[in-house]
């Protein structure tokens, strides 16, 4: 057991059906009261190769994905090879008769003398269920839904035969796993990754419109967009390319619909003419970036914090902008919501940036409050008529942005440098007072910076920093650190730029070592915190592999 | 009603002599006889000399990047169907650099005009080829001339069934004042490839070339713009003899009728129903 939680891994092919059972079975802990952290690590194909999905549970709230595995549910031989030496004690695998297990503590499941082929990603669910003390009824509804059919359907009927043998030749074994009590009398809960909780937290903004083009592992974003699109009045299009897909988004965002793109490292590269041409026209823009592992094609399912520095930088010319890292699936929420405020409030572009381990990671959360939640209102102020200035320069920098079509003043957005009504010039003097106007915003920008969030102690022997989804990893590593009695603070940025240093430097300087932690080879928030503050940590945890940090890593690495 | 004079008097940085004045001219000329206010347009275009045009007249108007056009104006439509959103950009700037969208765009089918200034040449970057220059063109980046086989528009867009596919000419004001009328009041897109000559860099299609080459549909020969086998053959006769006037037309639905909640007006006047959004959330526990 880790942590008074148990974590248990699904292990197969893709085609298998893997992550279907395991979205039912994390579904089915969710609603018998248990938090969930769900990581998965899948290979670029359809077909083959070897994927998992891992669920780690508790009756507590979880913060991070932990190493050792308590329950290993192995669709194949590969799964067994890779995975049987990551078992804790008193851990059970769960495999087909026909797979060798070694030395490992199995339950050689008979497979196929208890459902068709077609179904054996479902015994593998009601076995796994009955060990972990599940209601038969709660997990077959819960497959029932995932199904999508209604009762009576052949397919649905197949199923819940294959579930209820499983689940009865799993009551005759013995098995000795000893899964920790849910929660008594839960509160109803959503289960949700960071994707979708992006794209709801846009929703809950005022989001109007949405353009993108498929690429791992941002497409669940557009995806759940595009599923509530007729509900909450969004329009949606699948763009040729990510040029397009910006390129429209910016037409839609000056005429007034707020709008949101979602792509990866290579989608962002391409996007990023469109980013500079926001910035030039100050048209609100919201980009989804959920990063994985570069340079170009990369590892194009796993995860990495490689592109911070490409998100600040991204763009030619300079003009502000600001960059969200949300640490968790709720703030994924909070940093949807917050983007299309913040974009069109500096008529600036916004990023929110994740990464493949946020972005497929399910949790169990309460509902959003949506209480207090205001759409964004595009528009407004200025002179009326032909006195009308788009680009009227202000102290702030912010300069009154009509909607074409939508009363008498012409709107106009060029990518050339403008004059005040937005017309192309030439007039070198009148170019510094635009860029200087555009740049001002950015001092705008900062004043709302949410503040880095610290636990521990104020003068911690040792500070862990994280920014974006580092965040869990490093305050569980911290947690148990301090359980040892080790003097440990963390700190976490969900917002990396601006960076406002009066909000942290001090207390990183008391801090006897600081320690930035995050998933990349280079540092470079901690070159950035060394550039914006002037503060040179004295150690940077970088990790650069695909896969997620984890506190076992943390703390390997802190004590190397 | 709307008067030419309402779209304004502007100096432009145009050579004297070019052919987008006379698109100019045309494009006023029927905004005005279609009662179509400068708040109520919006002109989109990328980058070039034909792409200056929005600012020549008064009129909403997104400058954006070369090549980009169509995307702009894609998102601009459909955030706001009351908008009458039409592109002007050149031949580099539709059919090279932004070529995916032009293709893109024949196939969505969004309610947009697209006027494409078609002068066969670059000329804001002082004489390259263009995917229309015709082969054996010299220029100083083709010294040897063009060999790459010069894109057809019009047969391409035809070939995609697109709902109105003109040509015109430049130095036809009135005949293209009227394609452009057409072109406006058609529910799709409605693509006017116009013929232009660049006084300036292209010394092979001039005015004169054109002139000797172009006749009226309907005036010396009959066309249904309806026959779509009619108009693949009308597409490619590019040579002795080119034909302008509208070539093929139909009535497909536009992408923007396949949303609804376009039928309610501008995205920008509607309201977020939170009481929907709290069961979105639901849906998810």
């Amino acid at each position: 057991m880790s942590q008074g939680s148990m974590n248990l891994m699904i292990g197969g092919e893709a085609g298998q059906g893997l992550v279907t059972i395991g979205q039912v079975l994390a579904k089915a802990l969710v609603k018998s009261g248990y938090h969930i952290l769900v990581t998965q690590d899948y290979m670029s194909r359809v077909r083959g190769g070897h994927n998992t999905f891992t669920i780690r549970f508790s009756p507590q709230d979880l913060d991070s994905p932990c190493e050792g595995l308590d329950l290993l549910v192995a669709l194949n031989q590969e799964t067994l090879d890779r995975h049987a030496k990551e078992l804790n004690s008193g851990a059970v695998v769960l495999a087909d008769t026909g797979l060798s297990c070694g030395q490992a503590p199995c339950l050689n499941v008979p497979y196929h003398d208890l459902a068709d082929k077609r179904y054996l990603n479902t015994v593998a669910l009601g076995v796994a269920s009955h060990l972990l003390g599940l209601d038969l009824e709660l997990v077959a509804e819960t497959l029932e839904t995932a199904i999508g059919k209604k009762k009576g359907d052949k397919v649905v009927t197949e199923n819940r035969q294959a579930l209820e043998k499983a689940v009865q030749w799993a009551a005759g074994q013995d098995h000795g796993l000893k899964p920790p009590a849910p929660e008594k009398e839960p509160d109803q809960r959503m289960m949700l990754g960071g994707n979708q909780a992006i794209a709801l937290g846009a929703l809950a903004g005022g989001l109007k419109f949405l353009a993108f083009y498929p690429m791992t592992p941002s497409t669940a974003i557009a995806l759940t967009v595009i599923s509530h699109a007729e509900q909450m009045g969004v329009v949606y299009e699948q763009a040729e390319d990510e040029i397009a897909a910006v390129n429209m988004a910016l037409g839609a965002s000056y005429a007034g619909a707020p709008a949101l793109v979602c792509t990866s490292g290579g989608g962002y590269a391409l996007m990023t003419e469109g980013v500079s041409l926001a910035g030039m026209t100050e048209t609100p823009l919201v980009i989804a970036l959920a990063m994985r592992p570069g340079p170009a094609t990369g590892l194009p399912t796993r995860t990495e914090q490689g592109d911070l520095l490409f998100a600040l930088y991204g763009g030619h010319g300079e003009f502000p902008r600001a960059i969200l890292t949300p640490g968790s699936v709720k703030q994924c929420f909070a940093a949807g919501y917050r983007a299309l405020h913040l974009a069109e409030k500096f008529q600036t572009p916004v990023f929110i940036l994740t990464d493949q381990f946020l972005a497929d990671s399910l949790r169990a959360l309460t509902p959003f409050d949506l209480s207090g939640l205001t759409p964004v209102r595009p528009g407004g102020g200025g002179a009326s008529g032909d006195d009308y200035l788009r680009y009227a320069i202000t102290d702030d920098g912010i300069s009154p942005r009509r909607l074409p079509g939508m009363g008498p003043e012409l709107v106009i957005a060029d990518s050339d440098e403008h004059d005040e009504q937005g017309h192309i010039t030439e007039d070198l003097e009148l170019r510094v007072r635009m860029n200087d106007k555009r740049l001002a915003k950015q001092k705008g920008l900062r004043a709302e910076v949410e503040a880095p969030v610290f636990t521990g102690p104020e003068d911690a022997d040792t500070l862990l920093v994280s920014w974006g989804s580092s965040q869990g990893p490093v305050a569980e590593a911290a947690r148990r650190l301090g359980e040892d009695g080790q003097s440990v603070g963390t700190c976490h940025f969900s917002q990396v730029w601006p960076l406002a240093p009066e909000q942290f430097s001090e207390r990183l300087k008391k801090a006897g070592q600081v320690v930035v932690i995050e998933g990349n080879a280079t540092g470079q928030f901690a070159g950035l915190l060394k550039k914006e503050a002037g503060i040179a940590a004295q150690r940077f945890i970088g990790r650069y592999d695909g896969l997620n940090l984890t506190p076992e890593y943390i703390l390997r690495q802190l004590a190397s | 009603m709307v008067d030419i004079k309402d779209y304004g008097d502007f100096e432009t940085a145009w050579c004297p002599g070019c052919g987008n004045f006379s698109i100019r001219k045309a494009l006023i000329q029927a905004l005005a006889e279609s009662d179509l206010a400068p708040h109520q347009i919006l002109l989109v275009s990328g980058i070039g000399q034909a792409a200056k045009t929005p600012h020549y007249l008064r009129c909403n108007c997104f400058n954006g990047l070369h090549g980009r056009s169509l995307p702009a104006a894609t998102g601009a439509r459909l955030a706001n169907p009351a908008l009458k959103v039409i592109t002007n950009s050149g031949d580099g700037c539709n059919y090279g650099e932004g070529g995916n969208h032009f293709l893109a765009a024949l196939r969505r089918n969004v309610n947009l005009t697209m006027l494409a200034h078609d002068n066969q040449i670059y000329g804001l970057t002082k004489g390259q080829a263009s995917p229309t220059s015709m082969e054996g063109m010299h220029t100083k980046a083709q010294p040897t001339g063009v060999h790459s086989y010069p894109f057809n528009p019009v047969a391409v867009a035809v070939s995609m069934h697109v709902g109105f596919v003109a040509r015109g000419f430049a130095g036809e004001v009135e005949h293209l004042t009227g394609l452009i009328k057409q072109a406006l009041a058609h529910p799709g897109l409605s693509l006017v490839d116009i013929l232009q000559p660049c006084v300036s860099f292209n010394k092979l299609n001039t005015f004169q070339w054109y002139k000797e080459r172009v006749y009226k549909l309907g005036e010396e020969t009959k066309h249904d713009p309806a026959d779509w086998d009619a108009a693949i053959r009308l597409s490619y006769e590019f040579g002795d003899r080119i034909p302008i006037g509208v070539i093929y037309t139909n009535d497909r639905p536009a992408f923007d009728s396949f949303f609804p909640v376009l039928q309610k007006g501008p995205l920008a006047t509607q309201e977020v129903d939170y009481g929907v959004m709290e069961k979105v959330l639901e849906s998810y526990c």
